[in-house]
């Protein structure tokens, strides 16, 4: 396995220095040169809009996902989860347009949609990861006089922590994917230059709004994989 | 000690009301083991769970050495309580050290105490605190995970320990293990233990007191002893098996057993003194032993007489020796298997230790039922 990705990424190089050599001769990069304020300045709005409509989502998700898989919810707690199932399948552009007939324009409807689309992945692999928790090591842990908090902070959440972990690296691919969307609401953010870049059919804008999409995106989920592996602790992560 | 007394517990379900205890009375002696034991569904694990209240009971009391616990609340109650469980329940987020020391760190010692505790505990039952402190539940086998198991419960030093099925889970081999390494810490510690089985071997071999339940009532409380000789009712008989006298063996050593005061002699003893000290011994035979005490053969007093030589000359190799701790069932077998009435026995340095007989074995196993016999219908016969 780690030998074919090792070959992988040899293979990767060359490819990427040839990619190189196309853009710079093809004038791309001079294109894209010419709106480098724009990405600066566009940039930043895209990250702030992605890290406040995720963070918001992981805040909101896994204290929820927590409180649905109490004992006391078990009744609720199915019913709730075939809500938030059906609104999986919504997709995200409808989401973002139904947030807008809702807060009207500009930067909170856009953090509204990302934020309920990036919410439900969370909310769902907390729950089923902490339901996955083994009930013999809720006993071991009751039954050796913990609190049902130290139940729930001790054991259950640590158990559960990788498969919460999966939940919110697909919650944020989900968004940092869907965030260009929210230049169509008004919120600006990398889907300018994207969205403009279609319209007037100038390809270098287009790619100086893609490519850092891009680059965002691969970011964000190197940065996922990277706490995945470095922050579970060693006997309940499969990575390591 | 642990007194339950009309111990009860009711579950409403939609279509009748179950007992899964029924009144359970019973008091397990301070230091002693006392294992419930008795088909799944009998309400021995009800009864375990209610002790440390993870199954609260509907009535009844339970007392802890004197002290009716229902004074106390659950939190502190089963902090003072060891707990083992079947599937073992290590928690794989944690360390070994981390998990040893969980019931310490509840109840707030201070951390170099509680990682002291747990690496003398990882002595205790060998295995190398340098190399397990920092190792995850995943990375041990099976056997180690349940010793880890065990001394977590043991970790805070608790009067009481409750034990569900503990060893349910090992291999038949690394079983015994467990269970010969977990006695002989017992045997130190004298913890007083509540113990769920559905084994009878394994509750023979390690109950003090056995508790056989049926349908959430004690059918009877005994020593494993007087169960297996003295079923108080056919349902007990049956639990117990057929072949409840030869269970009976295990209880006893071959120590209990064995004679002592057997003529034995030396490989250069004159014949004519051999035969001599046989006739004033009125024995038939008498064990070979070597310069240290060693038993090497055995002489019968009809192949010498009336030879002479030393007893070199007519001492016959013996067919095997048992250890005197050794249980009659391992006698037994060794019997069968060299198709011998009898063996000797040697003590801990391989020196011999006395002489054990078929009818020394029958004679035990007999002496229990005294007058008794016959008197009582046989289960088995029937």
């Amino acid at each position: 396995m780690t030998r074919w990705l090792g070959l992988g990424r040899m293979a990767m190089m060359p490819l990427v220095f040839l990619l190189g050599i196309w853009v710079a001769t093809s004038g791309l990069l001079d294109q894209m040169a010419i709106y480098w304020d724009d990405i600066t300045y566009l940039t930043r709005q895209h990250v702030f809009l992605v890290a406040s409509s995720g963070g918001a989502a992981i805040l909101a998700g896994v204290p929820v996902g927590i409180w649905l898989s109490r004992p006391s919810m078990e009744r609720y707690a199915e019913t709730v989860m075939q809500v938030f199932n059906i609104g999986t399948t919504i997709p995200t552009l409808a989401v973002i347009a139904l947030s807008m007939t809702l807060l009207g324009i500009g930067f909170p409807p856009a953090f509204f949609g990302l934020f309920v689309a990036s919410l439900l992945p969370i909310v769902r692999n907390t729950y089923a990861g902490l339901l996955a928790v083994p009930s013999h090591l809720k006993e071991a842990a009751t039954g050796m006089g913990m609190t049902q908090r130290q139940v729930l902070m001790r054991v259950e959440i640590p158990n559960a922590l990788y498969v919460i972990f999966s939940g919110i690296r697909t919650a944020l691919a989900i968004n940092v994917g869907t965030t260009p969307l929210a230049f169509l609401i008004g919120g600006g953010g990398l889907g300018e230059l994207i969205f403009t870049g279609i319209d007037l059919m100038d390809t270098g804008m287009l790619l100086a709004g893609a490519i850092p999409t891009a680059a965002l995106a691969v970011a964000v989920d190197f940065l996922m994989g990277q706490a995945q592996l470095r922050l579970i602790p060693k006997g309940v992560n499969p990575l390591r | 000690m642990i007194r339950l007394e009309d111990l009860t517990k009711r579950f409403k379900t939609p279509g009748a009301d179950i007992v899964a205890a029924d009144r359970v009375n019973m008091e397990v002696p301070t230091g002693e083991i006392c294992i419930l034991l008795g088909p799944s569904g009998c309400g021995k694990t009800t009864a375990l769970k209610m002790i440390n209240r993870l199954i609260p009971p509907t009535s009844g009391k339970i007392y802890i050495n004197g002290e009716d616990t229902s004074q106390l609340d659950d939190i502190q109650l089963r902090r003072n309580i060891g707990y083992v469980i079947q599937q073992i329940g290590l928690f794989p987020n944690m360390t070994i050290e981390e998990n040893i020391c969980v019931v310490p760190r509840l109840l707030n010692w201070d951390i170099r105490k509680a990682r002291q505790r747990a690496a003398d505990l990882l002595d205790l039952v060998g295995l190398d605190p340098r190399q397990f402190l920092r190792r995850y539940p995943k990375e041990l086998s099976g056997g180690q995970q349940q010793r880890v198991g065990v001394i977590r419960a043991l970790a805070a030093d608790p009067p009481v320990m409750l034990m569900d099925e503990p060893f349910g889970a090992i291999d038949p081999i690394n079983r015994e293990i467990i269970q010969d390494e977990f006695l002989k810490m017992q045997a130190e510690l004298k913890k007083t233990i509540m113990f769920v089985s559905h084994d009878i071997d394994e509750a023979v071999k390690m109950g003090d007191k056995i508790a056989i339940f049926r349908a959430g009532r004690i059918e009877q409380y005994d020593t494993p002893d007087m169960i297996l000789a003295h079923p108080a009712n056919a349902f007990v008989a049956d639990f117990v098996g057929a072949d409840r006298t030869l269970k009976r063996l295990r209880l006893v050593t071959a120590e209990e057993v064995a004679s002592a005061e057997v003529p034995v002699t030396a490989r250069s003893t004159k014949v004519s003194d051999a035969l001599h000290q046989l006739t004033v011994a009125k024995a038939r035979r008498a064990v070979v032993i070597d310069s240290d005490r060693r038993p090497v053969g055995f002489v019968t007093a009809e192949e010498m007489a009336g030879a002479s030589g030393t007893v070199r000359d007519f001492a016959h190799p013996l067919p095997a020796t048992v250890p005197v701790r050794a249980d009659l069932r391992a006698v037994v077998s060794e019997m069968f298997a060299h198709d011998t009435m009898w063996l000797a026995c040697t003590d801990d340095h391989g020196r011999f230790a006395g002489v054990i007989t078929q009818p020394d074995v029958t004679a035990a196993l007999r002496a229990t039922y005294g007058p008794d016999k016959g008197a009582r219908p046989e289960q088995e016969a029937s």
